[in-house]
């Protein structure tokens, strides 16, 4: 029971940093994306790929990760900035899938549906297999605390500011001098390029990446996160990740309480659970669980 | 005196509405320039082809004797031409306070590499636009709503709130899209102070697109006059109002008295 927590924690660091990126990008700047499970498969194939076919060291694969990414992000973004939001979010939508389709398809380079076996995992000489689940939840943990450090940072500083400022009406940002087409780029990038990050992690953990895995609905997922979490608030989507997990993974054993249903209702009924868990939050707390804080400033101290 | 902003031969059309047509005009540095019209006659047209959110099919439009009429609205504003909007637009979930130390512009905070590898500088540069915002909150008389969400202000608390954005930038030119439209009577006088004030304390040129004749009347000078997306007369406001030209274009000059 503790091993499945501790892989539930780990499962939840990777929807963490998939969230906090879909905050940057959609919660603080305004710029949908549902192409996030394309994001997450480039992080994870790119990894995966140079690392079982190249036989790079991890110390290069995963930041190429984080690069493809963020070169993704910023390409996206430098195509589509010309778009009014709901366009953007169905060009995202067709990214995502695009690069699912490629991955599947192009099987003599990733396997397609057979599915990428990866042996390399981090440090793997130097920890005990028994240890090794708890201390790649520490390496996860290490990876959430610095995205969610870079993504405060940015969000209580200044450019926060004049990002929100975007997300509330590009046009007046624009009038008051922000370049707004390079903000946007940039945090877009940057939101890639942590989709890519939390990618590898999951290829280097699971050890066998296939396409099914990078169904749109992962995107859904997150973005119930972000929305139960409170957008635009980094600690409130801790809390919506994890309940989101939960729920996800606490249905499982919904079989135990509920025994006359079968296997197939079963999903189904999973499924019908997360989707009330939206609209009773949307109903109740429709702005999340934690919304955006009020950005207060005093003379020496910046809270918000 | 030396001209601030001048446009000429201005076309621009939508679909089959010529909306400006052949429009020029000068801004003189230092003026307070007015620009009316009856409805429809392109005004709004003209502003968003001087501040550049739309652009001209042909024309000039030069601002200190350089040629701005292909440059973004952003670049402008770094060249110190700020404008206003017709219905404000302010940043709705963003506070007063922050409203306003949004505006000054290229901060170092706003910049990835500063943001992470010069933290005290971004601090320090910070602190400085804290301060100004704090006395330009205090000129314009919105202290008492530092930390309310711009959203939640009444009309004129907006304009008012949009006037000390602008003072908050390093601008020469301020261009105000009806400044007086959904303003109360008791924050008229405010508002319209305080753009006198900006004008001979600060030293701003002002250009504005407005309806309320009285505030015309009492800031402006000259005044523009177009219809139909061209120039029909300018000068003070006292002789505009007797131009027979003027009249005619207003409905037989019913609304100038």
């Amino acid at each position: 029971m503790s091993a499945y927590l501790v892989s539930m924690a780990t499962y939840a660091g990777f929807f963490i940093i998939l969230a906090l990126a879909l905050n940057l990008q959609w919660g603080l700047t305004g710029m949908v994306n549902f192409g996030i499970a394309g994001f997450y498969a480039l992080g994870a194939y790119t990894s995966g790929l140079l690392s079982a076919k190249a036989g790079w060291p991890l110390g290069m694969s995963i930041p190429m990760a984080i690069a493809a990414g963020f070169a993704a992000g910023g390409l996206v973004a430098l195509l589509s900035m010309r778009l009014r939001e709901d366009f953007l979010a169905i060009v995202t939508l067709g990214v995502g899938e695009v690069i699912r389709l490629v991955v599947l398809n192009e099987d003599q380079i990733t396997e397609g549906p057979r599915g990428l076996r990866i042996e390399a995992q981090p440090f793997q000489s130097l920890i005990a297999p028994e240890n090794y689940p708890v201390f790649y939840l520490g390496f996860v943990a290490f990876f959430v605390a610095i995205t969610y450090w870079i993504c405060e940072r940015i969000r209580k500083a200044p450019m926060g500011r004049t990002l929100r400022a975007i997300r509330e009406d590009d046009v007046v940002a624009g009038v008051l001098g922000k370049n707004v087409f390079r903000h946007r780029i940039q945090i877009f990038a940057i939101g890639g390029g942590f989709m890519g990050l939390a990618g590898a992690l999951y290829a280097h953990y699971s050890q066998n990446i296939s396409p099914e895995v990078f169904m749109p609905t992962v995107a859904m997922f997150i973005w119930m996160s972000v929305i139960v979490g409170g957008a635009g608030n980094n600690r409130g989507l801790l809390i919506g990740a994890g309940t989101v997990i939960m729920f996800l993974e606490g249905t499982r054993f919904f079989g135990d309480v509920l025994p006359w249903l079968d296997a197939e209702t079963m999903s189904s009924v999973r499924i019908i659970t997360i989707g009330l868990l939206l609209i009773v939050t949307l109903r109740l707390r429709p702005r999340g669980l934690l919304p955006e804080p009020k950005f207060t400033y005093t003379k020496d101290k910046i809270a918000g | 005196m030396s001209v601030m902003l001048s446009a000429s031969g201005l076309f621009r059309r939508f679909g089959g509405v010529q909306a400006v047509s052949d429009m020029g005009l000068e801004v003189e540095t230092g003026s307070i320039t007015g620009l009316i019209g009856p409805n429809g006659a392109g005004k709004s047209t003209l502003f968003n082809l001087l501040s550049g959110v739309i652009r001209p099919q042909a024309g000039k439009v030069l601002y200190k004797g350089q040629d701005v009429t292909r440059l973004a609205p952003y670049k402008r504003a770094r060249l110190g031409m700020i404008r206003t909007f017709q219905l404000s637009r302010e940043f709705g979930r963003l506070t007063v306070l922050e409203n306003l130390m949004l505006s000054p512009q290229q901060q170092l905070g706003e910049q990835l590499f500063p943001l992470f590898a010069k933290s005290e500088a971004v601090a320090q540069s910070d602190d400085v636009v804290y301060e100004r915002a704090l006395e330009v909150m205090y000129i314009a008389a919105l202290t008492p709503l530092r930390d309310k969400y711009a959203a939640d202000l009444s009309g004129g608390q907006k304009k008012l709130l949009e006037l000390a954005r602008t003072l908050m930038i390093d601008c020469d030119l301020i261009l105000l899209d009806e400044p007086g439209a959904g303003v109360n009577p008791a924050l008229m006088g405010t508002l319209i102070d305080m753009i006198r004030r900006l004008n001979t304390d600060y030293g701003k040129t002002f250009l504005i697109v407005e309806h309320d004749m009285d505030l015309i009347g009492k800031l402006c000078d000259p005044v523009v006059v177009m219809t139909e997306g061209s120039y029909l007369s300018s000068g003070p406001f006292d002789q505009i109002r007797e131009d027979p030209r003027v009249i005619e274009a207003y409905l037989g000059g019913v609304f100038l008295d």
